[in-house]
């Protein structure tokens, strides 16, 4: 037997709303694929393409608590900026992080990287400079490569002094149809 | 720290939910389970970030359940445990517990409510104030001692 999908998502929505819950997450599809979307109290905690839903359900547990279910409310606010972003209508993010556990190293450039608008992008080095940290192109490009909330903090906008697009955690071809969105690529 | 990991209450609750419901189908019926199988699991998550190790999570999973299937049975009795308070057919008694209540302690007063008013458990309460289920029977019965001991004056 198994549990009715309505008594199921009653369940979940229940829970959510008990404030019982460590992370709420859900799966969404989008039009550059499948995407986790997880959020605590404290706001959004990961975005991922990656379909390895145990090891994520193991990270977010030990990150931020064991009391981790799929709970599509909690995430509610995400799924519609992002809808609204993949539809052309939303440019900017109104969103609240949750950032636990990064460094402040981490956090500047994050923070920097926030800040470079839709449709414009800029180099690694750029970004290093702005974050108040000039010659650290290379952890910043390793900061672009661990992103845990990849779109909303916009790493696919970071491309190599040469204009090449170098590389993307989530695979190159989403860093091209992000660009394409943005109209920066034809 | 025990030898089995605890796993994500996701895992948990993927793992254990079919049997639950179907444990709480037989105990309370159908009508009843559904209810029954969401306080099952409530309770389960207030819990689960307190447990240590993560040995017999099936066992601790089903005697919530059972211990859930037991309320629902002692709800649906008449409620004998009702204090005794005088008033008129028309109004419910949660109406005369609030004048009662009127000179308590916000959270107490809202236990002593809850309980006797409305007839919620603890856990409900608990929930209710955002409290665990031992604060919430503390309020309560701190509030009744403090309503018997205005009454005496």
């Amino acid at each position: 037997m198994t549990v009715p999908t309505d008594l199921d998502l009653r369940f979940r929505e229940t829970a959510a709303r008990s404030g019982l819950l460590d992370v709420g997450y859900d799966l969404v599809d989008s039009p550059i694929g499948p995407l986790l979307l997880a959020a605590t109290d404290r706001g959004l905690l990961r975005i991922s393409f990656d379909p390895d839903l145990e090891q994520h359900l193991e990270w977010l547990s030990r990150i931020a608590g064991r009391n981790v279910l799929r709970a599509p409310r909690q995430v509610d606010g995400v799924r519609r900026e992002l809808d609204e972003y993949f539809e052309g209508k939303r440019h900017a993010f109104d969103l609240v992080l949750d950032l636990r556990g990064v460094t402040p190293f981490t956090e500047r450039v994050l923070m920097e990287l926030a800040r470079i608008p839709f449709g414009e992008t800029a180099t690694y080095a750029e970004l290093a400079a702005r974050a108040g940290s000039p010659k650290a192109a290379r952890a910043v490009g390793m900061t672009m490569n661990r992103n845990r909330i990849p779109i909303v903090l916009p790493c696919h906008r970071v491309i190599g002094a040469n204009g090449s697009l170098v590389g993307y955690a989530g695979g190159l071809e989403r860093k091209v149809a992000l660009l394409t969105l943005e109209g920066v690529l034809l | 720290m025990g030898t089995v990991t605890i796993p994500p209450f996701e895992t948990f609750y993927a793992e254990h939910n079919s049997e639950v419901l179907g444990l709480l189908r037989r105990k309370v019926g159908r009508d009843r389970a559904d209810d029954a199988f969401q306080e099952t699991f409530l309770r389960a998550l207030r819990a689960y970030d307190r447990l240590d190790h993560g040995e017999h999570l099936r066992a601790w999973v089903l005697t919530i359940a059972s211990r859930v299937a037991i309320d629902v049975h002692r709800r649906t009795k008449p409620a004998g445990e009702m204090p005794e308070l005088h008033h008129e057919d028309t109004r419910p008694a949660y109406e005369d517990l609030d004048e009662l209540t009127d000179g308590l302690p916000a959270k107490e007063r809202a236990a002593v409510v809850l309980r006797y008013g409305y007839d919620l458990t603890y856990d409900q309460i608990a929930a209710v104030l955002d409290s665990s289920p031992d604060a919430a029977r503390q309020a309560a019965s701190s509030g009744v001692r403090r309503l018997r001991k205005e009454s005496q004056l």
